[in-house]
């Protein structure tokens, strides 16, 4: 059973700040989903093989040429901070 | 130039009409503006509307007729909110992307750009896709045209009630467990997806790669398969895409002999309501009328579908949205102290309630000691279901069931209940897992709202799907069209003059 310090483990896992009231819905919330969703261990999928891809298709490749990506201009156009054409970010603690 | 009724003019018709020189571009795209005019502030279909381009790109369209010469050249159309498009603001109704101005086209969007397609606008829906109502846009709550009062499904529901209220011609909308088919049969119109892999998936914003295929909402069968059409093949931007084994036809069927039917029991047990029932078992009746022989058969692990779409969705989504931590794009908090606290704001205010929930259900699932219980569990019964699908397909052609298990529903009337508004894809979610094709056409009504038949068929049955579904569609004959009636209004009054 999934309980409130879950959430937060969770959450910090996902980098997401959950509010006090967030974390304590969130509990409720994912624990009757979870009840649902425990609803699979009925099933014996001991020799089954999981899906990794629904089509019959392997190993697909492209020819390794060089083509042209975004530009900087462009990968930095919809950037929240800029710095000397880099992303600027708040210092690591 | 003919008056022309928005609420009913399909694709077809509006081309025929353009190629005989009885109306222009510019006048078609005007038609649709001017309807957006009259009904969009009660239905609120679109996040943006391009009244510019439309009008510009429309009159350049027919200035240069002879160039632009195409199948769908001067044909306006509504793009769902959640495909890139250059220069046109992205936002995936989600707070995290209000200012988003994507640097390139999604491949799907960019082919019906390059066939002259005019674009009216992006289309609302919930928040990165995640829902079943359109409920979770941060934006704004779309209504459906058949009754205001009630939702017009999701997650594609702007494009459906776009299309439903005769604001677009036809849309693009992407289904991940339900999202085209369940709105369209919510809206009255037909909507479908295609097998996974024939549509580019480049330029869709992912929620849930091995799931995300994006598809049209259109108002008849016909313009389905023209549209269709147009933004299948491969794309070497997208590594899961491929060709399919036969082109796109525009289908012409007006019988279905020797075609063989399957109902699957599962779809029909407990959560039907009976109007749907109802209609469901006289398209069957249609079915049987036009030559076709239809039997039940058993896809005996549906019930599990539902719970391990729940575990694959989720955990996909909580891998493809940890790019959105404010660094490279979109919305970043105010004063972070550090690099930790600016991710973990960004995020936590930025997106929405489903949203988290989902990426929260999917760091779960892939945490350490949870893996294999959950996620791995997961994966071999999406095998399970897939292999009900192929065993059942060795003895039919197609299978049918209702799209959604209800009309549409009230809104305000799931959204405290996740898990109520989860099971409103019950009967679409496994067609993702299995990675199938399958259409949803409107097949009646039941209490005056739209019902929704399902077809579903094997990996790359596009062309019998649509066959099948052109020859009901013409023994259906469904006629009527949206009233833009609110059943809520005379019940807010009263509750208002109740409390007074």
């Amino acid at each position: 059973m999934i309980g409130e310090d879950d959430v937060r483990y969770v959450a910090k896992l996902a980098r997401l700040r959950l509010e006090q009231d967030e974390v304590a819905r969130m509990t409720d919330e994912l624990a009757k989903i979870l009840a649902h969703i425990d609803k699979m261990s009925e099933l014996d999928t001991a020799d089954v093989r999981p899906t990794a891809h629904v089509l019959d298709v392997v190993n697909v490749t492209r020819p390794d040429k060089p083509r042209p990506g975004l530009s900087r201009v462009d990968a930095l156009r919809n950037a929240p901070a800029v710095n000397d054409d880099c992303f600027r970010v708040p210092r690591m603690s | 130039m003919t008056a022309l009724d928005p609420l009913r003019l399909t694709a077809r018709a509006a081309k025929r009409l353009l190629v005989g020189g009885e109306i222009s571009s510019a006048e078609l795209a005007k038609v649709y503006l001017d309807q957006i005019a009259a009904v969009e502030a009660r239905v609120r279909a679109y996040i943006r509307v391009t009244y510019d381009n439309a009008a510009k790109y429309s009159t350049k369209v027919d200035r240069e007729m002879q160039a632009m010469r195409g199948p769908l050249a001067g044909l306006p159309i509504a793009i769902k909110d959640n495909m890139v498009t250059e220069g046109v603001t992205t936002t995936c109704a989600s707070k995290i992307l209000h200012d988003y101005m994507p640097v390139y086209t999604a491949t799907a969007v960019r082919q019906v750009w390059d066939d002259h397609v005019v674009m009216l606008g992006k289309t609302n829906l919930d928040e990165f896709a995640m829902g079943s109502s359109t409920e979770n846009s941060s934006y704004q709550t779309t209504r459906n045209p058949w009754d205001l009062a009630t939702v017009p499904g999701g997650s594609s529901g702007g494009s459906a009630a776009a299309v439903a209220a005769g604001e677009a011609l036809w849309a693009l909308g992407s289904d991940t467990g339900g999202s085209i088919r369940q709105p369209a049969a919510l809206c009255g119109i037909v909507g479908m997806k295609p097998t996974y892999g024939a549509v580019s998936r480049y330029g869709l914003i992912a929620f849930a790669s091995s799931l995300d295929q994006i598809g049209p909402l259109t108002r008849s069968v016909y313009d389905c398969a023209l549209l269709l059409q147009h933004i299948v093949g491969h794309d070497v931007n997208d590594a899961t895409s491929i060709t399919l084994p036969e082109p796109v036809a525009l289908p012409d069927a007006q019988r279905l002999d020797g075609l063989r039917v399957g109902i699957p029991t599962e779809y029909l047990s407990a959560g039907i309501e009976p109007g749907v029932r109802a209609r469901f078992d006289e398209t069957i009746v249609r079915v049987e009328e036009l030559g076709g022989r239809c039997t039940e058969i058993s896809l005996p692990h549906t019930e599990y579908a539902l719970p391990a779409y729940y575990i694959i969705a989720p955990a996909e989504a909580s891998a493809n949205l940890a790019r959105y931590d404010g660094v490279r794009y979109g919305y970043r908090c105010a004063d972070p102290v550090d690099l930790l606290d600016m991710y973990e704001r960004t995020r936590g205010e930025g997106f929405g309630a489903e949203v988290k929930r989902r990426i929260m259900i999917g760091t779960y699932a892939l945490s350490a000691g949870y893996y294999d219980a959950y996620y791995g569990r997961a994966q071999k019964v999406r095998t399970l279901v897939r292999r009900d699908f192929e065993q059942a397909f060795a003895d039919v052609d197609l299978i049918a069931s209702p799209t959604s298990p209800t009309v549409a529903f009230k809104a305000g009337s799931r959204t405290a209940d996740p898990l109520s508004m989860y099971m409103c894809d019950i009967c679409t979610i496994p067609v993702n897992l299995a990675g199938l094709p399958a259409i949803s056409i409107p097949c009646g009504l039941s209490d005056g709202l739209p019902v929704g038949f399902q077809l579903i068929g094997p990996a790359f049955s596009e062309n019998r799907i649509l066959q099948t579904a052109h020859a009901l569609e013409g023994a259906i004959g469904f006629a009527p069209a949206p009233t833009f009636q609110d059943s809520g209004a005379g019940a807010a009054a009263t509750a208002q003059a109740g409390g007074q």
